[in-house]
């Protein structure tokens, strides 16, 4: 039976109001060294509705082949109407590995389909590659990142994982590649998705960057003093390109919303930098960051945790240094320009 | 509203140290507690049941110890638990974690089964929306808010999306996953811990849900951990202190380049 899955590694390149999402990049990076070392192609699934024109991009960063899976019940995300279409994909083509990229979608929709299709799932991968025998490795955190797990899944297929955002490098892309598209049937009546999207609230615009896919992340906590001084922490994000997070204490307090937590019960991240700013760093926070390749830790008391995993700290007055290296960024791209 | 809670005791991971020799978790000490993903679940439950009445279930598949959790879902006002308790169900991946709880759920009567998003220790996501498929039941995974209309047998929830939320109504049964936010969880009564010790709480085994109890735990896991591994300890860096910040923003930016977080040369475009 899992013999017949050896048809290709796939990535499912997850689009939002016909946008790509930056994983779906990342994904087509390790999909590529996947595939290779199986000697198999790397297939890109894109979901949605009149979304043909994101096969090019798809193809430039490395997909020989875009199954298409187009109808206008795909339009957005349901649980329900995904999960049939690409289960039925699954179960047809067999693949042997399909990748997800671990975003508030991939992470409720790949369990359904591992279900749907009676597999194993791995989630929030920050390692992957194939063993001696032609596994699937898996690496993963686990309690807040204290171990880190080894996983495999031996005797179904296809091997499928969700991979953290931010962790595996895209390939350069190649615009001359055509895309292969291949159009799949779908047979789907508004009777087979069973939730219903009454309405659509967006509470910030579409271009923020969100700290689950952020390169850069910036953070305030409790040293901050009041909401007003937030606006310190927007600046430097907006010079930085960055998304902007915060501790419990001052989500707890209502300065930003839940989505906006790093911590414990809300987002665990490890973008490539995580700036703290006036955090000091309690255990609930640190393990959700403290995989961040990069972490700037600035706070005025030298005791703070946060210095014990910082990679550079600066002890001193927040409201002085902050707006400080904001305008110190300022000069240096002006400057580059 | 008959309501089923899947809860689980995890250890408290805050309080979770390396072994420095054998780089192992030392488990022993660690307070266990209930998963704080699930008390927003529960509580939730709670609150429906108050409103709507029905009743509560809390379900939970761990060793003998998880009792502690389930009594402390019964003294927040869940009505009876089942404790799902076996070696045969030790070593469960998600996938097959799902599917035993669907194995016990099946026998029950609900209308809404509720799941805590995550749980701290492994932070998967992956069992609720695994049991909604097990069960062959909608599900809406990161709920913030929850009503119920129990004449059309409907629910309308808010489900986190990454620019907001999105409105979604679905039929019942419903499976909802539990996000911060979505209620303050109470601390049980004097009150309600005395009468939580009466409440029923019955113990289901491997045989009793399947014949062949290989299909469960360890053995019915499609994922094998090969190993684990502890990371590189994090350790500090360079800090300055300094009375001039300029100075210190200064650096800061000549270490950021250094790094290429700033860089000269503009991105590739990705699109």
């Amino acid at each position: 039976m899992i013999q017949e899955y050896t048809n290709d590694v796939w990535v499912v390149s997850e689009q939002h109001e016909g946008k790509l999402r930056p994983v779906s990049f990342e994904l087509l990076g390790i999909g590529r060294k996947l595939s290779e070392k199986l000697g198999e192609r790397l297939a890109a699934v894109l979901i949605g509705d009149k979304v043909s024109d994101l096969a090019k991009p798809l193809a430039a960063y490395g997909a020989d082949k875009v199954y298409l899976l187009e109808d206008d019940q795909l339009r957005r995300y349901t649980p329900d109407g995904y999960t049939t279409a690409l289960s039925e994909l699954i179960l047809d083509r067999k693949p042997s590995i399909v990748l997800f990229g671990a975003t508030i979608i991939g992470r409720e929709f790949a369990p359904r389909v591992a279900a749907r299709v009676q597999t194993g799932l791995t989630a929030d991968c920050t390692g992957l590659d194939i063993d001696d025998e032609g596994r699937l490795v898996q690496i993963r955190p686990a309690f807040g990142g204290k171990l880190m797990a080894m996983i495999v899944c031996p005797k179904r297929r296809p091997q499928m994982a969700t991979v953290r955002p931010n962790v595996m490098k895209k390939s350069n892309p190649d615009w001359s590649r055509e895309p292969k598209i291949e159009r799949v049937e779908i047979n789907l009546t508004p009777e087979s998705t069973r939730t219903k999207i009454l309405d659509v609230v967006k509470e910030v615009s579409p271009e923020t960057i969100k700290v689950e896919e952020a390169r850069i992340i910036v953070s305030g906590g409790r040293g901050l003093g009041s909401p007003e001084n937030l606006k310190m922490i927007e600046d430097l994000a907006q010079v930085l390109g960055a998304a902007i997070g915060g501790s419990r204490a001052i989500v707890d307090a209502g300065w930003l919303p839940h989505h906006q937590q790093i911590g414990q019960t809300g987002k665990t991240v490890a973008p490539r930098l995580y700036v703290a700013i006036g955090i000091s760093g309690a255990i609930q926070h640190l393990v959700g960051m403290q995989t961040s390749d990069i972490i700037i830790a600035i706070n005025k008391d030298p005791e703070a945790p946060i210095f014990k995993v910082a990679t550079y700290g600066i002890v001193g007055d927040l409201f002085q240094v902050v707006p400080a290296i904001t305008e110190s960024l300022r000069k240096a791209i002006a400057k580059r320009n | 509203m008959n309501i089923v809670v899947c809860v689980k005791q995890v250890p408290d991971v805050l309080e979770l140290k390396i072994d420095p020799v054998t780089h192992t978790l030392i488990r022993e000490g660690v307070p266990s507690i209930l998963n704080p993903f699930d008390e927003f679940a529960v509580e939730e439950a709670v609150r429906i049941k108050e409103k709507h009445g029905g009743e509560v279930i809390v379900l939970t598949m761990g060793p003998q110890q998880a009792r502690e959790a389930l009594l402390k879902c019964l003294a927040m006002g869940a009505d009876r638990a089942i404790l799902l308790t076996d070696r045969a169900f030790a070593g469960a991946d998600t996938w097959v974690t799902s599917y035993t709880l669907a194995q016990a759920i099946k026998r029950l009567n609900y209308d809404i089964i509720f799941c805590g998003k995550q749980a701290i220790d492994g932070d998967t996501a992956q069992v609720g929306p695994e049991l909604a498929e097990h069960l062959g039941i909608p599900q809406i995974a990161g709920v913030k808010k929850v009503d119920v209309d129990p004449q059309n047998r409907k629910v309308i929830a808010h489900r986190e999306t990454d620019e907001g939320y999105e409105i979604v109504e679905s039929k019942i049964p419903v499976l909802l996953t539990a996000i911060k936010g979505l209620n303050e969880p109470r601390i049980p009564s004097i009150m309600g811990i005395l009468t939580a010790k009466k409440k029923e709480m019955k113990t289901i085994a491997a045989p009793d849900l399947a014949e062949d109890t290989s299909v469960f735990g360890l053995k019915g896991s499609p994922t094998q951990v090969l190993k684990v591994f502890t990371p590189e300890p994090r350790t500090g860096g360079v800090v300055i202190q300094s009375a001039d910040p300029n100075a210190a923003a200064r650096q800061l930016v000549d270490f950021l380049a250094s790094q290429r977080i700033i860089s000269l040369e503009k991105e590739e475009g990705a699109q």
